[in-house]
C-alpha cells in the first residue's frame, strides 16, 4: 500500500490539482441550472428555463453581442499583424531586430491598468470618446505581441530545407510561400488566432477603461455582481466552456487523425 | 552553336522572399500599431504624471509643469498598497509555482497517451470569463458557503469570522487566476527534458530527491523563469480580486490607480503611479532574470 | 512555365568556383567538368566543402565568383527554380502536408503539367512504392521516405539529380540496397548524378568519376580504381581505404623506375606510380596499401625486421599490426584463404610486395592527412 502510494503520489496530486481548478466552472455550471431570481446567490431549484432562454436577464445578450464583435474584428486584426511581424522576424535578417523584439514584448509586461489608462488619456487628449472603436483598438495593440510569439515558435519550428526542396522543384518564391510555407505555419496562426479571440472576450480591466458606457460581457458580470448575476450570464459562461472546449478537442483530434490516416 | 545565356535575378537564397525592403513592409502595418496605441500612450502619460491642477480649479483641467514632486507624492500616498501589491504577487506567484510544478511535471512524465487531453484541461477553466471564476470562488468561500459551513463544523472558523472579504481571499483569488500562465511555460520546459537524462542520473547513485534538485529542477528552470514572469507581472497590477474578494484595508496599487482615475479625478497622480508600479515591475523583472540567468524573453 | 528541362543538356562545367564566408573559403577556385550522364560522386570529410558546392550547383548559394554551366547555358546566377536541376536533400525534405503522390507531382505542377498521374504513376513504380501514394510522409518508414525523394526528384527529368548523403539516416544493410537501387535508377534512367558523400566505401560502389575535395579543394579526380590504386597526396592515400606511408630518400634511378632507400631497405617504384615532386632532401614517401603486403611470400619489395604486435579476426580478413624496428607500426590485411594462420603476437617478419603496387608521394606531406581521428581530439 505504501509503495502504491510513493508510485502514485504524483498522479493523485495531479488529480486533485485538476479538481481544484474545475471547482469554480463547475459551480458556474451548477448554478446556471438555479431557478433564481434576480441574484443567483443561493440554491432554489433545479430549472432548464436559463438555459432555454439565455438572453432573459436585461442586457445579457447586448453585452455578448458587444463582446463577439470586438473579439472577432479586433482577433482579425490583430492575427494579421501579428503574423506580419512574426515572418520578419522568423524569415528575414534585418537591423533593429532585437528593438523590435522588445517593443514586442514591453507590451506584455505592462499592467493591464497602465496599458488601458493610458490609451483613455490619449483617446481623451485627442477629443475621441471612449466606445466601440477605442476598444477594438486597445483590444489590437495588447492581442499583436501574443500572436507575434505564438506564430513566430511556429515558423521557427519549420524546417528551411522544406521552402528550399520547394523552390529546387521549380516553385518561385511567392508560389512557395502559398504552396509550403504558409500552410505548415497555419496551425500556429490558428492557435494565435484563438489565443487572441479569447484574450479579447475575456478582457475586462483595458475594455473598463475604453469602453465608455458599452458593456461588455466581463463588464456586465462586474457590475451586476454587487446587485446579483443573473443565472443567464452563468448560461453563457457555460456555453463559452463548452464551446472553446470543443473547438479545441476536435482540432486536436482533427490533426490527430491525419496523421494516422 | 547558338551560346544561350540564362538571365536571371541574383539568387539570394537562405529563407524566404528576398527583397531587402519585405522585411520593414512587414513589420510596418504591426509596429505602427504598436507605436500610436501603445508607445505614444505611455508617452502622453508620461506627460500627464508631471502637470499640476490649473488655477480655474475645474476638475480634470491640468497644465503642465514638468513638476517630478508629483511621484513623491504619489508613493507617499500609496507606500501600504504599493508594497501589498508586491507582497501579494509574490505569495501567489510562490503559490502559483508550487501548486503548478507537480502538475505540470505529472503531465509531462506521468500522463502517457492522455497529454495532449490533460494540457487542454489546464486550459479550459479559463474559458469561462475571469469574472465569473472570481465570483464563483466568492460564493463558494462566502458565509452561506460549503467551505465556511464545514469550516464552522469543524470549529476551525468561528461563527463571526469568514473567508472572503480578507487578504487571504484575494491571494486565493490571484493564485487560482494565474495558474495556468505558470503551468503551461513550466509544461514545456519540462517536456523538454529526455527522460533518459533522469535515468542516467539514477544510474550514478542519485536517489529521486537528489535527481530532482540536481538535474530535473535545473533543466526546468526557463520554465520557471518564464512561468514566474508571466504570473507575477499581472498580478502585481491587478485589482479586480481585490475588488471583489478583498476589503478597504486589502487595496491594492490597481484600486488606487484606478480610484485616482475615475473616482478622485486626479490624473496626474494616477499617471505617476502606473509608472511607479511599471518601473517597481520592470527592476524585479531585471534582477530576477539577470539572477535566474535567462535572456529569452519573447 | 517554360519547360526548362527539355531545352538544356549538356556536361556540367564548374570554372573555378569560389565560396567565401569572409576570410574563410568553404570552396576555393575549384574547376571541373562532369560528362552527361554519368553518376559522379564528390568524396571528402565534413567542412570540405562538398554540399556547399552542391548547394551552388542548386542554386541555394551563391558562388562568390566563378561559373556554373550546363552544357552552353550559364546557371550560375540563376534561381534554384530557374535550373534543370533537382535535389535529393539529406533529411529528405518530403512536404508533411502534402500526400506522396503531391509531393512526386509538386514538380511537375510548379512547371504548369496539367496532367500528372501517368508520370507520377511511374516513378513511384520504378521506386517500388505505388501502393502509398495517399498517405503521407510521415506514416512512411526512413527507406520509404528516401526513395520518394529520389522519385520526386527523378519525375522532372532533370539535366542533373543532386544528392546530398540521401544516405546518412539508413541503417547498413538498407543503406548498401539503396547504393546499389540508386545506381540501377541512375543507369535505367540516363541522369546525370552528383552524389556527394563522406563514405568512401559508397562513392566507390556508386560513382563512375569521384573527386576528393578536402578544404574547398578537389585534391585528386578519377575513376574509383584510379584513386585507390594510385593515389596522388597523402589525403587521398589515408581517406580511401588504408596506406602504410614510410619516408624514405630517393638514391637512384633503375631506367625511369625510383630507387628508395628506406630505413636500410631498397625499394623499386615503377616510374608510372611516382607522383612525387622533387625537393631539395630528396625524401618521398613510399605507400603500399595493406592488402598487398604478403607476410608469407617474398617478393622485389621488402622491409624485415617487423614484430606482430596485433592481431584481428575480421571475417574476410585477418589484420596484422607490425612494429618495424624504426618505430612506426605498418598495418597487413591477409586474406584468410588459409594462408598465414599460424602467425602470433610476437613474431619477426619481412614484409614484402610487387613493386607495380608501390605509389610514391611528396615526402615533404603530412603522413596523418586524410586520416579519420586524431585521439588527442576525442
Amino acid at each position: 500500500m505504501k509503495r502504491w502510494l510513493s508510485k502514485n503520489l504524483i498522479k493523485i496530486y495531479a488529480f486533485l490539482a485538476f479538481v481544484y481548478l474545475f471547482i469554480p466552472i463547475a459551480y458556474t455550471m451548477a448554478f446556471s441550472f438555479n431557478d433564481a431570481g434576480k441574484s443567483n446567490l443561493t440554491w432554489r431549484g433545479f430549472t432548464l428555463n436559463n438555459w432555454k432562454n439565455p438572453c432573459g436577464a436585461p442586457d445579457v445578450c447586448t453585452a455578448l453581442g458587444n463582446s463577439l464583435k470586438i473579439g472577432f474584428i479586433a482577433t482579425l486584426l490583430a492575427t494579421i499583424l501579428g503574423t506580419m511581424i512574426a515572418f520578419a522576424l522568423g524569415r528575414h535578417r534585418f537591423r533593429g531586430r532585437s528593438t523590435v523584439n522588445i517593443l514586442i514584448f514591453l507590451p506584455m509586461a505592462t499592467p493591464e491598468i497602465v496599458l488601458g489608462a493610458s490609451l483613455l488619456a490619449m483617446f481623451l487628449n485627442l477629443g475621441i470618446n471612449p466606445g466601440f472603436w477605442p476598444t477594438v483598438i486597445a483590444h489590437v495593440m495588447f492581442c499583436i505581441s501574443f500572436v507575434v510569439v505564438t506564430v513566430k515558435a511556429r515558423i521557427a519550428s519549420l524546417d528551411p530545407k522544406l521552402e528550399e526542396a520547394a523552390m529546387d522543384l521549380y516553385a518561385s518564391e511567392v508560389e512557395t510561400f502559398r504552396k509550403v510555407t504558409l500552410p505548415l505555419v497555419m496551425p500556429g496562426i490558428f492557435g494565435a488566432a484563438l489565443l487572441a479571440f479569447s484574450l479579447s472576450f475575456d478582457d475586462f480591466i483595458i475594455t473598463n477603461f475604453n469602453s465608455g458606457t458599452l458593456t461588455t460581457f466581463p463588464k456586465f458580470v462586474y457590475i451586476s455582481s454587487a446587485r446579483g448575476i443573473p443565472a443567464q450570464a452563468n448560461v453563457i459562461g457555460s456555453l463559452m466552456f463548452i464551446l472553446a472546449l470543443a473547438i479545441v478537442l476536435t482540432s486536436q483530434f482533427v490533426s490527430t487523425r491525419k496523421k494516422r490516416v | 552553336m547558338a551560346h544561350v545565356t540564362v538571365t536571371a535575378k541574383r539568387s539570394n537564397i537562405v529563407r524566404g522572399i528576398k527583397r531587402p525592403s519585405t522585411p520593414y513592409l512587414l513589420l510596418l502595418p504591426g509596429l505602427a500599431w504598436l507605436a500610436f496605441f501603445f508607445i505614444f500612450p505611455l508617452i502622453n502619460l508620461a506627460g500627464t504624471s508631471t502637470q499640476t491642477p490649473t488655477d480655474s480649479g475645474e476638475i480634470g483641467s491640468y497644465i503642465q509643469t514638468f513638476r517630478f514632486a508629483n511621484y513623491i507624492d504619489a508613493i507617499s500616498g500609496a507606500r501600504d498598497q504599493f508594497a501589498r501589491s508586491i507582497v501579494y504577487a509574490l505569495i501567489a506567484t510562490l503559490l502559483a509555482l508550487a501548486i503548478s510544478y507537480p502538475l505540470a511535471y505529472a503531465i509531462a512524465f506521468k500522463s502517457g497517451k492522455w497529454k495532449n487531453l490533460l494540457l487542454v484541461l489546464v486550459v479550459a477553466p479559463f474559458f469561462t470569463s475571469f469574472l465569473l471564476r472570481t465570483i464563483a470562488w466568492k460564493q463558494i468561500l462566502g458565509n452561506e458557503g460549503p467551505v465556511v459551513t464545514v469550516l464552522r463544523w469543524l470549529h476551525l472558523l468561528s461563527p463571526q469570522s469568514g473567508l472572503t472579504a480578507s487578504a487571504f481571499a484575494v491571494v486565493t483569488g490571484m493564485t487560482y487566476n494565474f495558474l495556468p500562465f505558470m503551468t503551461l511555460p513550466l509544461y514545456a520546459s519540462l517536456e523538454r527534458i529526455d527522460p533518459r537524462t533522469l535515468e542516467a542520473a539514477g544510474d550514478l547513485y542519485a536517489n529521486a530527491i537528489t535527481t530532482f534538485r540536481k538535474v530535473t529542477f535545473p533543466l526546468s528552470l526557463p520554465g520557471v523563469v518564464a512561468g514566474t514572469l508571466l504570473t507575477f507581472i499581472p498580478a502585481a497590477g491587478d485589482y479586480i480580486n481585490a475588488t471583489l474578494l478583498g476589503n478597504p484595508k486589502t487595496k491594492m496599487i490597481g484600486n488606487v490607480i484606478e480610484s485616482r482615475f475615475f473616482e478622485i479625478v486626479d490624473y496626474p497622480t494616477a499617471a505617476a503611479l502606473s509608472f511607479l508600479l511599471m518601473a517597481a515591475i520592470l527592476i524585479l523583472v531585471m534582477v530576477y532574470v539577470r539572477r535566474a540567468g535567462t535572456d529569452e524573453l519573447v | 512555365m517554360v519547360d526548362i528541362a527539355a531545352s538544356t543538356k549538356g556536361d556540367l562545367k564548374l570554372s573555378n568556383l569560389t565560396k567565401a564566408f569572409g576570410d574563410f573559403k568553404a570552396v576555393d577556385d575549384l574547376s571541373l567538368v562532369i560528362p552527361e550522364g554519368s553518376f559522379f560522386a564528390l568524396l571528402g570529410p565534413s567542412g570540405c566543402g562538398k554540399t556547399t558546392t552542391l548547394r551552388m550547383i542548386a542554386g541555394l548559394e551563391e558562388p562568390t565568383s566563378g561559373k556554373i554551366a550546363i552544357g552552353n547555358t550559364d546557371i550560375t546566377y540563376a534561381k534554384p527554380y530557374s535550373r534543370p536541376v533537382n535535389t535529393v536533400f539529406q533529411n529528405y525534405a518530403l512536404f508533411p502536408h502534402l500526400t506522396i503522390f503531391e509531393n512526386v507531382a509538386f514538380g511537375l505542377r510548379r512547371r504548369g503539367i496539367k496532367d500528372v498521374t501517368e508520370a507520377v504513376t511511374k516513378v513511384l513504380a520504378l521506386v517500388e512504392l505505388g501502393h502509398l501514394a495517399q498517405r503521407k510522409p510521415v506514416q512512411l518508414s526512413g527507406g520509404q521516405q528516401q526513395r520518394i525523394a529520389v522519385a520526386r526528384a527523378i519525375v522532372n527529368r532533370p539535366a542533373l539529380l543532386l544528392l546530398d548523403e540521401p544516405l546518412g539516416a539508413l541503417d547498413l544493410k538498407l543503406r548498401r540496397q539503396m547504393q546499389i537501387e540508386l545506381k540501377w535508377i541512375q543507369t535505367e534512367v540516363g541522369l546525370t548524378f552528383v552524389h556527394v558523400t563522406h563514405d568512401q566505401e559508397e562513392a566507390m560502389t556508386m560513382a563512375d568519376t569521384i573527386a576528393v575535395m578536402n578544404e574547398g579543394r578537389i585534391e585528386q579526380m578519377g575513376t574509383p580504381v584510379e584513386l585507390y590504386e594510385a593515389p596522388r597526396t597523402v589525403f587521398v592515400a589515408n581517406f580511401l581505404g588504408q596506406s602504410n606511408l614510410v619516408k624514405g630518400k630517393v638514391v637512384g634511378n633503375e631506367g625511369s623506375d625510383l630507387q628508395v632507400s628506406v630505413h636500410g631497405n631498397k625499394i623499386n617504384v615503377p616510374a608510372s606510380r611516382n607522383f612525387a615532386k622533387d625537393n631539395s632532401e630528396k625524401s618521398v614517401l613510399i605507400g603500399i596499401r595493406p592488402e598487398k603486403i604478403s607476410i608469407e611470400h617474398a617478393e622485389p619489395n621488402s622491409l624485415g625486421g617487423g614484430v606482430i604486435t596485433d592481431i584481428s579476426f575480421v571475417g574476410v580478413s585477418t589484420q596484422f599490426q607490425i612494429q618495424m624496428p624504426w618505430g612506426q607500426e605498418l598495418s597487413v590485411f591477409e586474406q584468410n584463404d588459409g594462408g598465414a594462420s599460424h602467425l602470433q603476437k610476437g613474431d619477426t617478419v619481412t614484409l614484402s610486395w610487387k613493386p607495380s603496387f608501390t605509389f610514391a608521394l611528396d615526402g615533404t606531406s603530412d603522413v596523418d592527412a586524410g586520416t579519420s581521428v586524431n585521439p588527442d581530439e576525442l
